[in-house]
């Protein structure tokens, strides 16, 4: 190989990189096929290996690989018609529409938005929703996806096969939601996003390292559904990942245990996140049309932006949890509010709060709600009742870490 | 795209909740539908009861009285429309005035493989 050549490669690395996924949602629009698109996209960068290095680089790349991939299909087509006389008719049809459609800047962003939207459509199942996305927008490997989420890669090929039949099957457009129903597909593509996110999060507590890469796909995505759609909730999303994300270091030990907010090394919370962070969720406020992901980004900024556990600004957390119950109640945010109080006015406030939240009938077989009590009867002295609460919080807990933390708590109770 | 809009729902309750919807509501949606060009047909069915369920095995045929399947909601009536695409066909679906108080699943129609030579042995029938 000379250098040229190895320069040629390295660009057309660097171009996969950067416009593959840009490159498949373009031919997806154009083509109206998933498979014939991804097989497109693989003969346009076949095509560019073999040109690219003989015939120099095309001023605009990926304009070059859009029209290569768009003919390499209509070849492809035409090929197998000897076999299914019906795809004939479709290729003229593709071909008749080369002439009419161009390939401009503010199409190829509106294709990135249409994928987005395609892979999130709520007719598909979550599972498979989630599959789409991390598979076509982020262009993981089905092996990657299957990783992250546990299970094998044939089970996750079969849901992305089943999800791509639906598309193809039911008629689900390739299109932007009209504009009345946008906001509101908007928060399926949201939940996709924050569960892609809550994957790696959640999971990074030393059992399985790799899955952290999800955290990292997740904010990439919400970067790039707030450049494509800069709408407050999207904002509001990016913020509260940032800002989660920024307490990466200092919430778990070296050996993976789970170290709570209060008593965190705030030395190790990453600036640069938390500053960014704060700022979309200060422009997510002032929009007025903020929503519970905007909230919750706030709270968790005030948190960040507190010197000290002792420094929280208990005043302004427990009012935007009031807001939060106003526009999407629910006994979870009930149950946080109550700690919040809890820290204001005293342990014994939140314990009361609690108690009528749990004799409301809710939460009672939700770890969380017991490990509230429990911490707040410990910090009242009434160390019975505390160490009886860790045992019925551990009664129900499922994830390694937080059982681990129960334990300890408990542990400390018993020879403290 | 044509699909078929199935309307489930409880019959003993389907005309009987507050947002039951009355006939002539229904028939005025379903002139809407067929001012706006999307209307292949439709119609409300009489309770399952009034069902028979028709098997023909090996030549021969069997009834049982009653619907195929016994279920918690019924087969209440059906629209098929014609749509672009699924988001246009769930417009429509969302729409139909029992939606309210039922369920309606949407099912794309799916065309019949067109094969040579049962063409050839259908054009030898007719």
């Amino acid at each position: 190989m000379t250098s040229i050549d190895r320069d040629v490669r390295q660009t057309i690395d660097a171009v996969y990189r950067e416009h593959s996924r840009q490159v498949l949602a373009t031919l997806i629009r154009l083509l109206r096929d998933f498979e014939l698109a991804e097989e497109a996209l693989h003969d346009a960068f076949t095509a560019a290996m073999a040109q690219w290095p003989r015939d120099g680089i095309p001023a605009n790349p990926r304009a070059w690989l859009v029209s290569t991939g768009r003919f390499r299909a209509i070849d492809r087509l035409r090929r197998r018609a000897r076999f299914d006389s019906s795809l004939a008719e479709i290729a003229y049809q593709l071909e008749l529409e080369c002439s009419t459609e161009t390939v401009d800047d503010t199409s190829v962003a509106d294709d990135a938005l249409r994928l987005i939207f395609t892979c999130c459509h709520p007719a598909l199942p979550l599972d498979g929703q989630v599959a789409m996305t991390l598979r076509e927008v982020c262009g993981l490997t089905t092996e990657e996806v299957a990783r992250a989420f546990l299970t094998s890669p044939s089970t996750l090929a079969q849901r992305i096969v089943r999800a791509k039949a639906k598309i193809r099957d039911a008629g689900i457009p390739y299109h932007l939601p009209e504009p009345d129903a946008l906001i509101e597909r908007l928060d399926g593509v949201l939940r996709v996003i924050y569960l892609v996110f809550n994957e790696g999060y959640s999971a990074s507590f030393g059992d399985t390292l790799i899955r952290t890469d999800m955290s990292c796909e997740a904010i990439r995505l919400g970067r790039l559904l707030y450049d494509l759609l800069p709408e407050p909730e999207v904002a509001g999303l990016l913020a509260l990942m940032l800002l989660q994300e920024s307490r990466r270091d200092a919430r778990t030990t070296p050996t993976g245990e789970l170290i709570l907010l209060h008593e965190q090394e705030r030395t190790l919370w990453n600036r640069e996140l938390i500053d960014e962070g704060s700022s979309l969720v200060e422009r997510a406020l002032s929009s007025r049309r903020f929503g519970p992901y905007a909230l919750q980004a706030a709270i968790a900024a005030v948190h960040a932006e507190a010197p000290s556990a002792e420094a929280t600004d208990w005043e302004q957390i427990i009012g935007l949890y009031d807001v939060l119950m106003r526009i999407t109640p629910s006994p979870v945010v009930a149950l946080n509010r109550a700690v919040a109080i809890a820290m204001r006015d005293g342990p014994g406030v939140g314990l009361s709060l609690i108690d009528a939240l749990m004799a409301g009938g809710e939460l009672g077989d939700y770890h969380l709600a017991h490990a509230a009590r429990a911490d707040l009867y410990r910090r009242q002295g009434r160390l019975e009742h505390a160490r009886e609460s860790y045992r019925q919080a551990l009664s129900l807990v499922q994830q390694g870490p937080e059982r681990r933390f129960l334990e300890r708590r408990l542990t400390e109770l018993e020879h403290g | 795209m044509k699909y078929l809009c199935l309307v489930y729902s409880n019959e003993n309750a389907l005309h009987d909740l507050p947002d039951s919807p009355h006939d002539s509501e229904c028939q005025a949606y379903a002139e809407s539908l067929h001012a706006s060009g999307r209307m292949l047909a439709a119609e409300a069915l009489q309770p399952v009861q009034s069902a028979t369920t028709v098997r023909s095995r090996n030549g021969k045929v069997s009834l049982t009285d009653g619907p195929f399947a016994e279920t918690k909601e019924q087969l209440a009536g059906f629209y098929l429309i014609e749509a672009n695409d699924l988001d246009e066909a769930i417009e429509v679906a969302a729409g139909i005035p029992a939606a309210r108080v039922g369920s309606v699943e949407v099912r794309p129609t799916r065309e019949l493989a067109t094969d040579a030579p049962f063409q050839a042995a259908r054009t030898a029938d007719s």
